[in-house]
This record gives C-alpha cells, sequence and structure tokens, in this order.
C-alpha cells in the first residue's frame, strides 16, 4: 500500500521533473547575458535577447496585480463579514464560474471592453485581462483564509472595545496574511504563464515598451511567436524563454513560501 | 461606578430559541458576582448581553434593560463599541492575537484606538501585566509571541489584555475551564485581587470556584434565573429545590 502511495506521489511529480530537465537541456544553451539585457535581432541576425519581453511580462503582472489584488481582497473581506446571504452566495459562485472561464475568452472580453473603444491593443488592456483571471483567485482565496481565523480572535478584539473595521484591519487580515500571500503569489504565477488573453490585448512588441496604451511584448507570447517561426535560432530563444518563464514562477512560489512562514503567523 | 449593574426583563434569542427569559438581577459593584448553571442553560448569553456581545452572533437579538451606573446599554443610539471599552471581557479560552508578541497584545486595546505614544503605551502594559499577576514572569519575553506562553500564562495575558484599557466591569467567561488546578488557583487569587477595583462576573462550571471567589451567585437553568442571592446562603441553605438538586450533584 505505502509503495503504491509513493509511487503514485512520485508520478505526480515526475512530469515536472522531466519537463524542468528537458527546458534545461533544450534552453539552457540560449540563456545568456544577452538573453536578459538585448531587445531580439531582426530575422536572420544570430543573437539577441527577450530583456523586452522579460520587463513587459513584469510590467503587465505589476498592472494586473494593481487592478486586481485590492478588489479581490477587499471582495474576499466582503465575502466574510457581510451578514448578506444571497449577495455573497451569488458573488461566490459568479466568481467559481468565472475562474473556470478559458482564459482566451477573458482575452476576447478585454478586447471588446479595453482594446475596441481605446481603438489599439495596449499594455493596459492586457493588464485588464490578467487581473481578471487573478480575481476570483485572489477573492476566494482571501475568503478561505479569513474564515479559517478562529471566531475566538475576532471577540477578543471586539470585547477591547474595538469597531469593527479596525478588528478586520488589525487583527483579522493580519492573522490571515500568510494565507492570502499564498493565494496572490498563486494567482500571480498562473497570470505570468497566460499566453491566449493577451494575444489580442498586450499584442506583443519588438521593442522596448513606450506606454500604457501601446502595446507590450510579453515572455509567453514572445515564446509561442518564436516557437511557431521556421528559424532554429528562434526556436532556441523560445525554449529559452520557457525555461526563464519557468524559473520565474518557481522563484515567485519560492518566495511565496518562505514569506508564508512568518514569525508570528498563524494560518498557512 | 457605586451602582453596579442592574438588569430588567432581559430576554435573548438565537434565530426563533428563545435562551433567556425575564432575566432580573443586581450586580455589586466592586465585588464578584458568580453565575453557574449546567451547560446550556444561558449563563455565556447571559454574561455576554452585558457587553452587547451576544448581537455578534448573526440572527442573534436582545430585548430588556442593562443599567450601568444608571444608563441602560441597549437605550438607542448607545454605541457597543463604547460600551464594551467600559464592559471587558474574557473568555473560556486564552485567545491572544496570534500575530502579535506579548506586548504588543497587551497593548492592542489602546494601540489600536489610536495611542500612539511609546512612554504612555509602556506604562499601561507594565501595569495591566502587574495588575493580572504576570509582569515578572514575561517582564524578559514581552517581544516574544504570546502564543509561545503557557496556558495558564495565556490566559493572564488575555486578562491584561483586557484590563489595559482600564474597563469598569470585567466578564469572565469560564476563564479557568482549560487549565491545570494550579493554574486556575493563580487566576482565583488574581481574581480576589482584582475585584477592589472591579466589578467581576465571573461564569463558572465549577461550584467550589464560585463558592470560593463570589460573594453573591446566581443560578440558570434552562435560561431562567432560578436562584439568586449571597453565595453563601445559596450554597448552604438554598430556597428553590432546583438549585438544591444542582448543587448536590443530582443532575446537571
Amino acid at each position: 500500500m505505502s509503495a503504491l502511495t509513493a509511487g503514485s506521489a512520485l508520478a505526480v511529480v515526475l512530469p515536472l521533473i522531466l519537463l524542468f530537465g528537458f527546458l534545461l537541456h533544450q534552453g539552457a544553451s540560449a540563456v545568456n547575458v544577452d538573453f536578459f539585457i538585448r531587445l531580439p535581432k531582426p530575422v536572420g541576425e544570430a543573437g539577441g535577447g527577450m530583456a523586452n519581453a522579460i520587463v513587459g511580462s513584469l510590467i503587465l503582472i505589476a498592472l494586473a496585480g494593481a487592478l486586481g489584488l485590492p478588489l479581490g481582497i477587499l471582495g474576499g473581506v466582503y465575502l466574510t463579514e457581510s451578514r448578506d446571504r444571497r449577495l455573497p452566495w451569488l458573488i461566490r459562485f459568479v466568481a467559481d464560474v468565472l475562474n473556470g472561464i478559458p482564459s482566451i475568452v477573458i482575452g476576447i472580453f478585454a478586447y471588446t471592453v479595453v482594446v475596441l473603444p481605446m481603438r489599439r491593443f495596449s499594455a493596459l488592456a492586457g493588464g485588464v485581462a490578467l487581473a481578471v483571471i487573478m480575481l476570483p483567485i485572489v477573492l476566494r482565496t482571501t475568503e478561505e483564509m479569513m474564515r479559517l481565523v478562529p471566531a475566538s480572535l475576532r471577540e477578543a478584539a471586539l470585547a477591547l472595545g474595538l469597531p469593527e473595521w479596525k478588528v478586520i484591519l488589525r487583527v483579522v487580515l493580519p492573522t490571515a496574511r500568510a494565507g492570502i500571500i499564498t493565494g496572490v503569489m498563486v494567482a500571480i504565477a498562473r497570470v505570468a504563464g497566460e499566453t491566449a488573453p493577451l494575444l489580442f490585448t498586450a499584442f506583443g512588441n519588438r521593442f522596448w515598451h513606450q506606454r500604457l496604451d501601446q502595446p507590450i511584448a510579453a515572455l509567453p507570447l514572445q515564446i509561442f511567436a518564436y516557437a511557431i517561426a521556421p528559424y532554429d535560432d528562434w526556436h532556441r530563444q523560445a525554449w529559452a524563454g520557457a525555461l526563464v518563464l519557468i524559473a520565474l514562477v518557481f522563484l515567485v512560489s519560492l518566495a511565496a513560501r518562505i514569506a508564508t512562514r512568518g514569525r508570528y503567523s498563524a494560518v498557512r | 461606578m457605586a451602582d453596579g449593574i442592574l438588569v430588567k426583563d432581559l430576554n435573548a434569542w438565537f434565530g426563533t430559541l428563545h435562551v433567556l427569559r425575564d432575566i432580573g438581577l443586581a450586580i455589586a459593584p466592586k465585588a464578584v458576582t458568580a453565575i453557574i448553571g449546567p451547560s446550556g442553560c444561558g449563563k455565556s448569553t447571559f454574561i455576554r448581553c452585558l457587553n452587547r456581545m451576544h448581537e455578534v452572533v448573526p440572527s442573534a437579538r436582545v430585548s430588556g434593560t442593562v443599567l450601568v451606573e444608571g444608563a441602560d446599554l441597549y437605550a438607542p443610539g448607545v454605541d457597543p463599541v463604547e460600551v464594551r471599552r467600559k464592559i471587558g471581557m474574557v473568555f473560556q479560552r486564552a485567545n491572544p492575537f496570534p500575530t502579535m508578541s506579548a506586548f504588543d497584545n497587551v497593548a492592542a486595546g489602546l494601540r489600536l484606538a489610536g495611542m500612539r505614544n511609546r512612554a504612555v503605551l509602556n506604562d499601561a502594559v507594565e501595569r495591566a501585566l502587574t495588575h493580572a499577576a504576570l509582569w515578572d514572569e514575561v517582564k524578559d519575553r514581552l517581544d516574544k509571541p504570546g502564543s509561545s506562553l503557557s496556558g495558564g500564562q495565556q490566559q493572564r495575558l488575555c486578562i491584561a489584555r483586557a484590563l489595559a484599557v482600564e474597563p469598569e466591569v470585567m466578564l469572565m467567561d469560564e476563564p479557568c475551564s482549560a487549565l491545570d488546578p494550579i493554574a486556575t488557583a493563580k487566576i482565583e487569587e488574581l481574581i480576589l485581587e482584582l475585584r477592589k477595583d472591579l466589578t467581576i462576573v465571573i461564569v463558572t462550571h465549577n461550584m467550589q470556584q464560585a463558592a470560593r471567589v463570589s460573594e453573591a451567585t446566581g443560578f440558570f437553568l434552562l435560561g431562567e434565573l432560578v436562584e439568586f442571592g449571597v453565595t453563601r446562603e445559596l450554597f448552604t441553605n438554598p430556597r428553590d429545590k432546583r438549585t438544591e438538586d444542582y448543587i448536590t450533584g443530582r443532575f446537571g
């Protein structure tokens, strides 16, 4: 029995190990300093890098976070604290549906509400699309983590003569902090790798990005474009891009694990 | 302050469940009043009505009057936050804030109410911890998490936390039920000390404890106040048959 369970556990992590090994094998040779600091070279020239895409991805994640995190966390607080029954139920249901919507559909949504009115592809549109993907994850984890905070802590704070909003802000949220951070990191890792919703929102850009209302490069987009191109050099760079992307997500997850080991954190 | 607490026609519900029926009693100031009774008799609900904590639970409802210093806690326009600041509470299980150090736990009530002055906070924390007979044990560990203390110390930390905002009344909801006899004895000593300055209402399952610490005792059964009187008389010469049955261990 224990052999069976251990085998299953191994089978679960095996694809990840193989994938990482394969990526290292294929992409490591193309990862060099140039890759991180140079723009892509024109077709036919060897070398160049994906600096613009790395920066673009970081900008898109920051935009998505700026739009999605406050909404998601505040909404999660509402879901836990509201005494109403119907509206939170509805919001929870809609959020769970939203979580299951294919990301390309969310891309179409951002295209309709941001790209069409602005008449151009833009970093902003990409940020909106990614924020919509982040929202339900952050909303639901915030809610779950706040629910894990024992009612006795809330009561202790109320009994000290503190108003409810202060109890939430200074006692409940800090106690749930570690768990909420984990949820935020999961959401960031998720959107960092999204390609489909960026295809017709952020669009991609072969140069440094200029303004938020202009198209912007992103790692997944660049990987996609390079992988389907007919040049061997581009294929190698696509592998390298995939490796860097995975490393980025891995680092974010690792940072989350370390952040959640906070000294006094109760809920993990 | 010298008026104590006067409870009249107090009724409480959870949804449609009527958990307290027409409670009326007078709690003496600067004395310990014990509330005894079997589980589910409404004694916890009763003290939660004294600082408007009952209504924190969704669907909970209260009617009646609770006069503290002649003012009704349930009068329209009374802010429950103000009520709770004057009437502190200690719970069954020690519940220090896990994200805060021992110091921050005790300082929480003042600091979260806006007090920033470090010297004032230091003073208040030392006074509250001394008052709670915990200062000597934790003065070198104030920066450690409150949850790293022993069970009895945690409960005294929670008492110190409640004392730091300088309430006039302290409600204690079975404060020793999770503690060993030694820790219990310390808390009881502390209660006898605190009664010099505070009006104390303590809910307890332990009749010996009620007999040891309180001047007056109320016996609750099925949401009603069966008997209320001087502790010694209630235990040695109960007027009601049901009180006698309970204190002699025939049920409960």
